[in-house]
């Protein structure tokens, strides 16, 4: 029940990067058969991406991961152009921390944790280069209004590329209605079926950025290194196969979602942290009252349920929600966030043991508590 | 037993956990987060989290990260700063130890259904006609009894010291043929949250750490004459008893007999200015019942335990009264008593006796009333 933080590979994912690890392995910047063989898998996987999102093929940059996607888009993006970068508080680190290094401005979300439009607007002026709103939030799912941003952005912030971290947002939004609305848009395949270490930019042709990876110039001079040839085929066919179950998926795992919360409800002292209407289906994030996500976690681990509370440090740790902070829930709360998230492999099953094992924990917590606190 | 094994990176935590292993228990490997400072000064570096994770993976166990950071900066630290800006000299380690390790650890542990906490402490737990006893570890010049003094009898019964019977050579020793790589790691040492090196400035990593969070003043050294010798950077620093850093030449060996934080002045005199027959401890804990009559004392982590009669006055405090005059401790450190033997802990506290105030004839006034 932790697919927001990444799910398994697509059985034809796997299928189709194995030639790539087993066979052709040749670089596909080479000038022989080999490397030519290798620079079609890439130009087909480009290809097919581009009508997946419906962009140009040249507007697909590879990198290496969604965390690099977003640093090209924003830090290479204002050290070409200067000016200011913005983003919400909410945002995952990958944006905030560069808006932060570039020493931009962070503004304030709303109680569901999407972005609050009057501080963006308080925010936007000529002299912003660079706005970042993520898509869909990988703590709470929720969904940005990314029309009512776009139009924010162009209409007080007319020379900012907006950019938006779909990383989250593949599996349950359909790319082609989002890409119209921002100038760069970050997605990682390991979110959505495919393999880790790889992502790609989407970059709006005519939007330039200073790369931030320098070297042979492969992508077009926007991001050097060599071509990571079955990554970018398995996210390729990992996004296709998405791309195609998405409107099934959405309905299915939707009412697991219900299923879930339902069962959730029923514990004491249980609540939703953002609203269903406002959130992708695939994340049920609630915060439970007297109860510790560490130790919660712990009992669920124990019991074969893998789920989250919040981003971990170096150190592994667990550190306070960044989101749940910005979004103004006490702090009594925000100590029992639990995030459990779904995906393609997530069944009815899945979800009845998790309601059962989460209730059973909690229960126990609480009842250790009240011993101690009455020895 | 289903135990849970704190693992700090080091390797006396290291072999504590493989030996409840080789023991057959049920283990799980904790390290706890509890500074959220500089990530690579101190403890609970990502180096160190590095190497408890990897001993972990080794030895076949699960390993945790616990994040105490909110608990350890309340309980720790900011008593740590606020006791300097008092003039008194805290014990971070032992405070951590109460709050943090045999606490807030202990706790968790029971709500996750382990039995035990285990910690790489050389001490040992004796249990006897359904008492349990802290002794102190088989390698005396490791011992650190001092350091845990306040387990009672609750927690005693669920804390677990399996180097405790070992050698430091024998802990490393034990450490190599397992190959665990932390076999070679030497002692921490200092504050954990206070990097060792100077800063930018020159100054000290505590005078650095404190000079952040709290305004640090100049002190007058004066003699009990109240005659100026120098002055201090930090009359803050300052403790009971030193001698670095107050000399002032000349032939006799002059310490430190008075901090007045808020008067600014650090008194200095000879040795004999120094010395006691009685200290008061607050905040007292035993071990499992109060105790009065002869004891032995023990005033730092390694000091030597001297013999003394305690009694509880009626404000709850324990007036140590000492066979042989000793030198003051300074307000914050802690006071451990052990039996007469020296060996076995009955509880402890934080010294808490009043100012003695040099007199102006160079007397020293008491003011034990």
């Amino acid at each position: 029940m932790d697919h927001a933080a990444t799910t398994p590979m697509r059985a034809s994912a796997i299928a189709a990067m194995m030639p790539f690890l087993d066979g052709v392995y040749a670089n596909p910047s080479g000038s022989h058969r080999f490397a030519r063989l290798a620079r079609k898998s890439v130009d087909e996987a480009r290809d097919l991406i581009a009508s997946l999102v419906g962009c140009k093929p040249g507007e697909i940059v590879f990198t290496g991961c969604g965390t690099e996607s977003d640093n090209a888009a924003i830090v290479g993006v204002v050290r070409r152009r200067g000016g200011v970068a913005v983003c919400p508080a909410a945002e995952h680190h990958a944006v905030l921390h560069c808006v932060e290094h570039l020493g931009g401005r962070v503004v304030a979300v709303d109680a569901n944790g999407a972005v609050d439009l009057d501080a963006l607007r308080t925010a936007l002026d000529d002299s912003v280069s660079s706005v970042s709103v993520m898509a869909v939030n990988n703590e709470t799912g929720v969904i940005t209004d990314m029309r009512a941003v776009s139009a924010l952005v162009r209409r007080h912030a007319p020379n900012a590329v907006l950019h938006t971290d779909a990383v989250q947002a593949a599996c349950w939004i359909d790319l082609r209605d989002l890409w119209p609305l921002v100038d760069s848009m970050a997605v990682s395949a390991h979110k959505f079926g495919g393999p880790k270490g790889v992502g790609a930019l989407i970059v709006r042709e005519g939007v330039t950025f200073e790369p931030i990876v320098l070297g042979g110039g492969q992508e077009r001079d926007r991001r050097s290194g060599t071509h990571n040839v079955a990554g970018i085929v398995a996210m390729a066919e990992a996004l296709r196969a998405t791309d195609a179950e998405r409107s099934h998926e959405v309905a299915r795992i939707s009412a697991l979602r219900d299923t879930l919360l339902a069962g959730l409800s029923a514990i004491p002292g249980v609540r939703r942290t953002v609203p269903d209407s406002v959130s992708v289906p695939g994340v049920a994030h609630v915060c439970i009252a007297d109860v510790e996500s560490e130790s919660l976690l712990y009992l669920l681990d124990e019991a074969d349920v893998c789920a989250s509370a919040a981003s971990a440090c170096a150190s592994g740790a667990m550190e306070p929600s960044h989101v749940l902070l910005a979004m103004g829930v006490e702090r009594e709360w925000s100590a029992g966030a639990l995030r459990l998230s779904m995906g393609h492999t997530t069944t009815a099953a899945d979800v009845e043991r998790t309601v059962q094992v989460v209730t059973a924990a909690v229960e126990r917590i609480r009842t250790a508590a009240a011993r101690l606190k009455r020895a | 037993m289903k135990v849970l094994i704190a693992m700090s990176g080091g390797v006396d935590s290291s072999v504590a956990a493989a030996l409840l292993v080789e023991q057959g228990h049920d283990v799980v490997g904790v390290t706890m987060r509890l500074w959220g400072g500089e990530s690579d000064t101190g403890c609970c570096s990502v180096s160190d989290v590095d190497d408890a994770r990897r001993v972990a993976q080794q030895i076949g166990i699960d390993h945790l990260v616990f994040n105490f950071t909110d608990e350890f900066h309340r309980d720790v630290v900011e008593p740590y700063v606020n006791d300097h800006a008092l003039g008194v000299t805290p014990n971070p380690c032992i405070e951590c130890n109460r709050h943090l390790k045999f606490d807030r650890l202990h706790e968790r542990a029971i709500v996750l259904g382990f039995d035990a906490v285990a910690t790489g402490h050389h001490a040992r737990v004796v249990e006897r006609d359904g008492v349990h006893r802290l002794a102190r570890g088989h390698d005396s010049a490791k011992d650190q009894s001092y350091v845990v003094h306040m387990l009672d009898q609750r927690q005693l019964s669920r804390t677990m010291f399996p180097v405790g019977e070992m050698n430091k050579a024998d802990v490393r020793a034990h450490a190599e043929r397992l190959g665990l790589r932390t076999a070679g790691k030497p002692d921490s040492q200092d504050v954990c949250f206070i990097t060792t090196s100077k800063d930018d400035d020159g100054r000290s990593g505590r005078s650095a750490f404190l000079a952040r969070r709290i305004p640090l003043h100049v002190g007058e050294i004066v003699d009990t004459e109240g005659a100026r010798i120098g002055e201090v950077e930090a009359v803050e620093m300052v403790t009971l008893g030193q001698r670095r850093g107050v000399g002032g030449g000349g032939g006799t060996k002059r310490f430190v007999v008075d901090v007045d934080v808020p008067g600014r002045r650090v008194v200095v005199g000879p040795e004999a200015m120094l010395l006691t027959d009685r200290e008061v401890v607050g905040q007292v804990s035993w071990s499992s019942s109060a105790v009065a009559g002869a004891v032995r004392v023990q005033c730092s982590a390694h000091g030597d335990a001297n013999l003394a009669d305690i009694e509880t006055d009626t404000d709850g405090n324990v007036v140590v009264r000492w066979r042989e005059p000793q030198r003051r401790i300074s307000p914050g450190q802690s006071a451990v008593f052990y039996d007469e033997a020296g060996e076995v802990v009955l509880g402890g506290g934080v010294v808490n006796s009043p100012r003695v105030r040099p007199g102006r004839d160079g007397h020293t006034n008491i003011d034990f009333t």
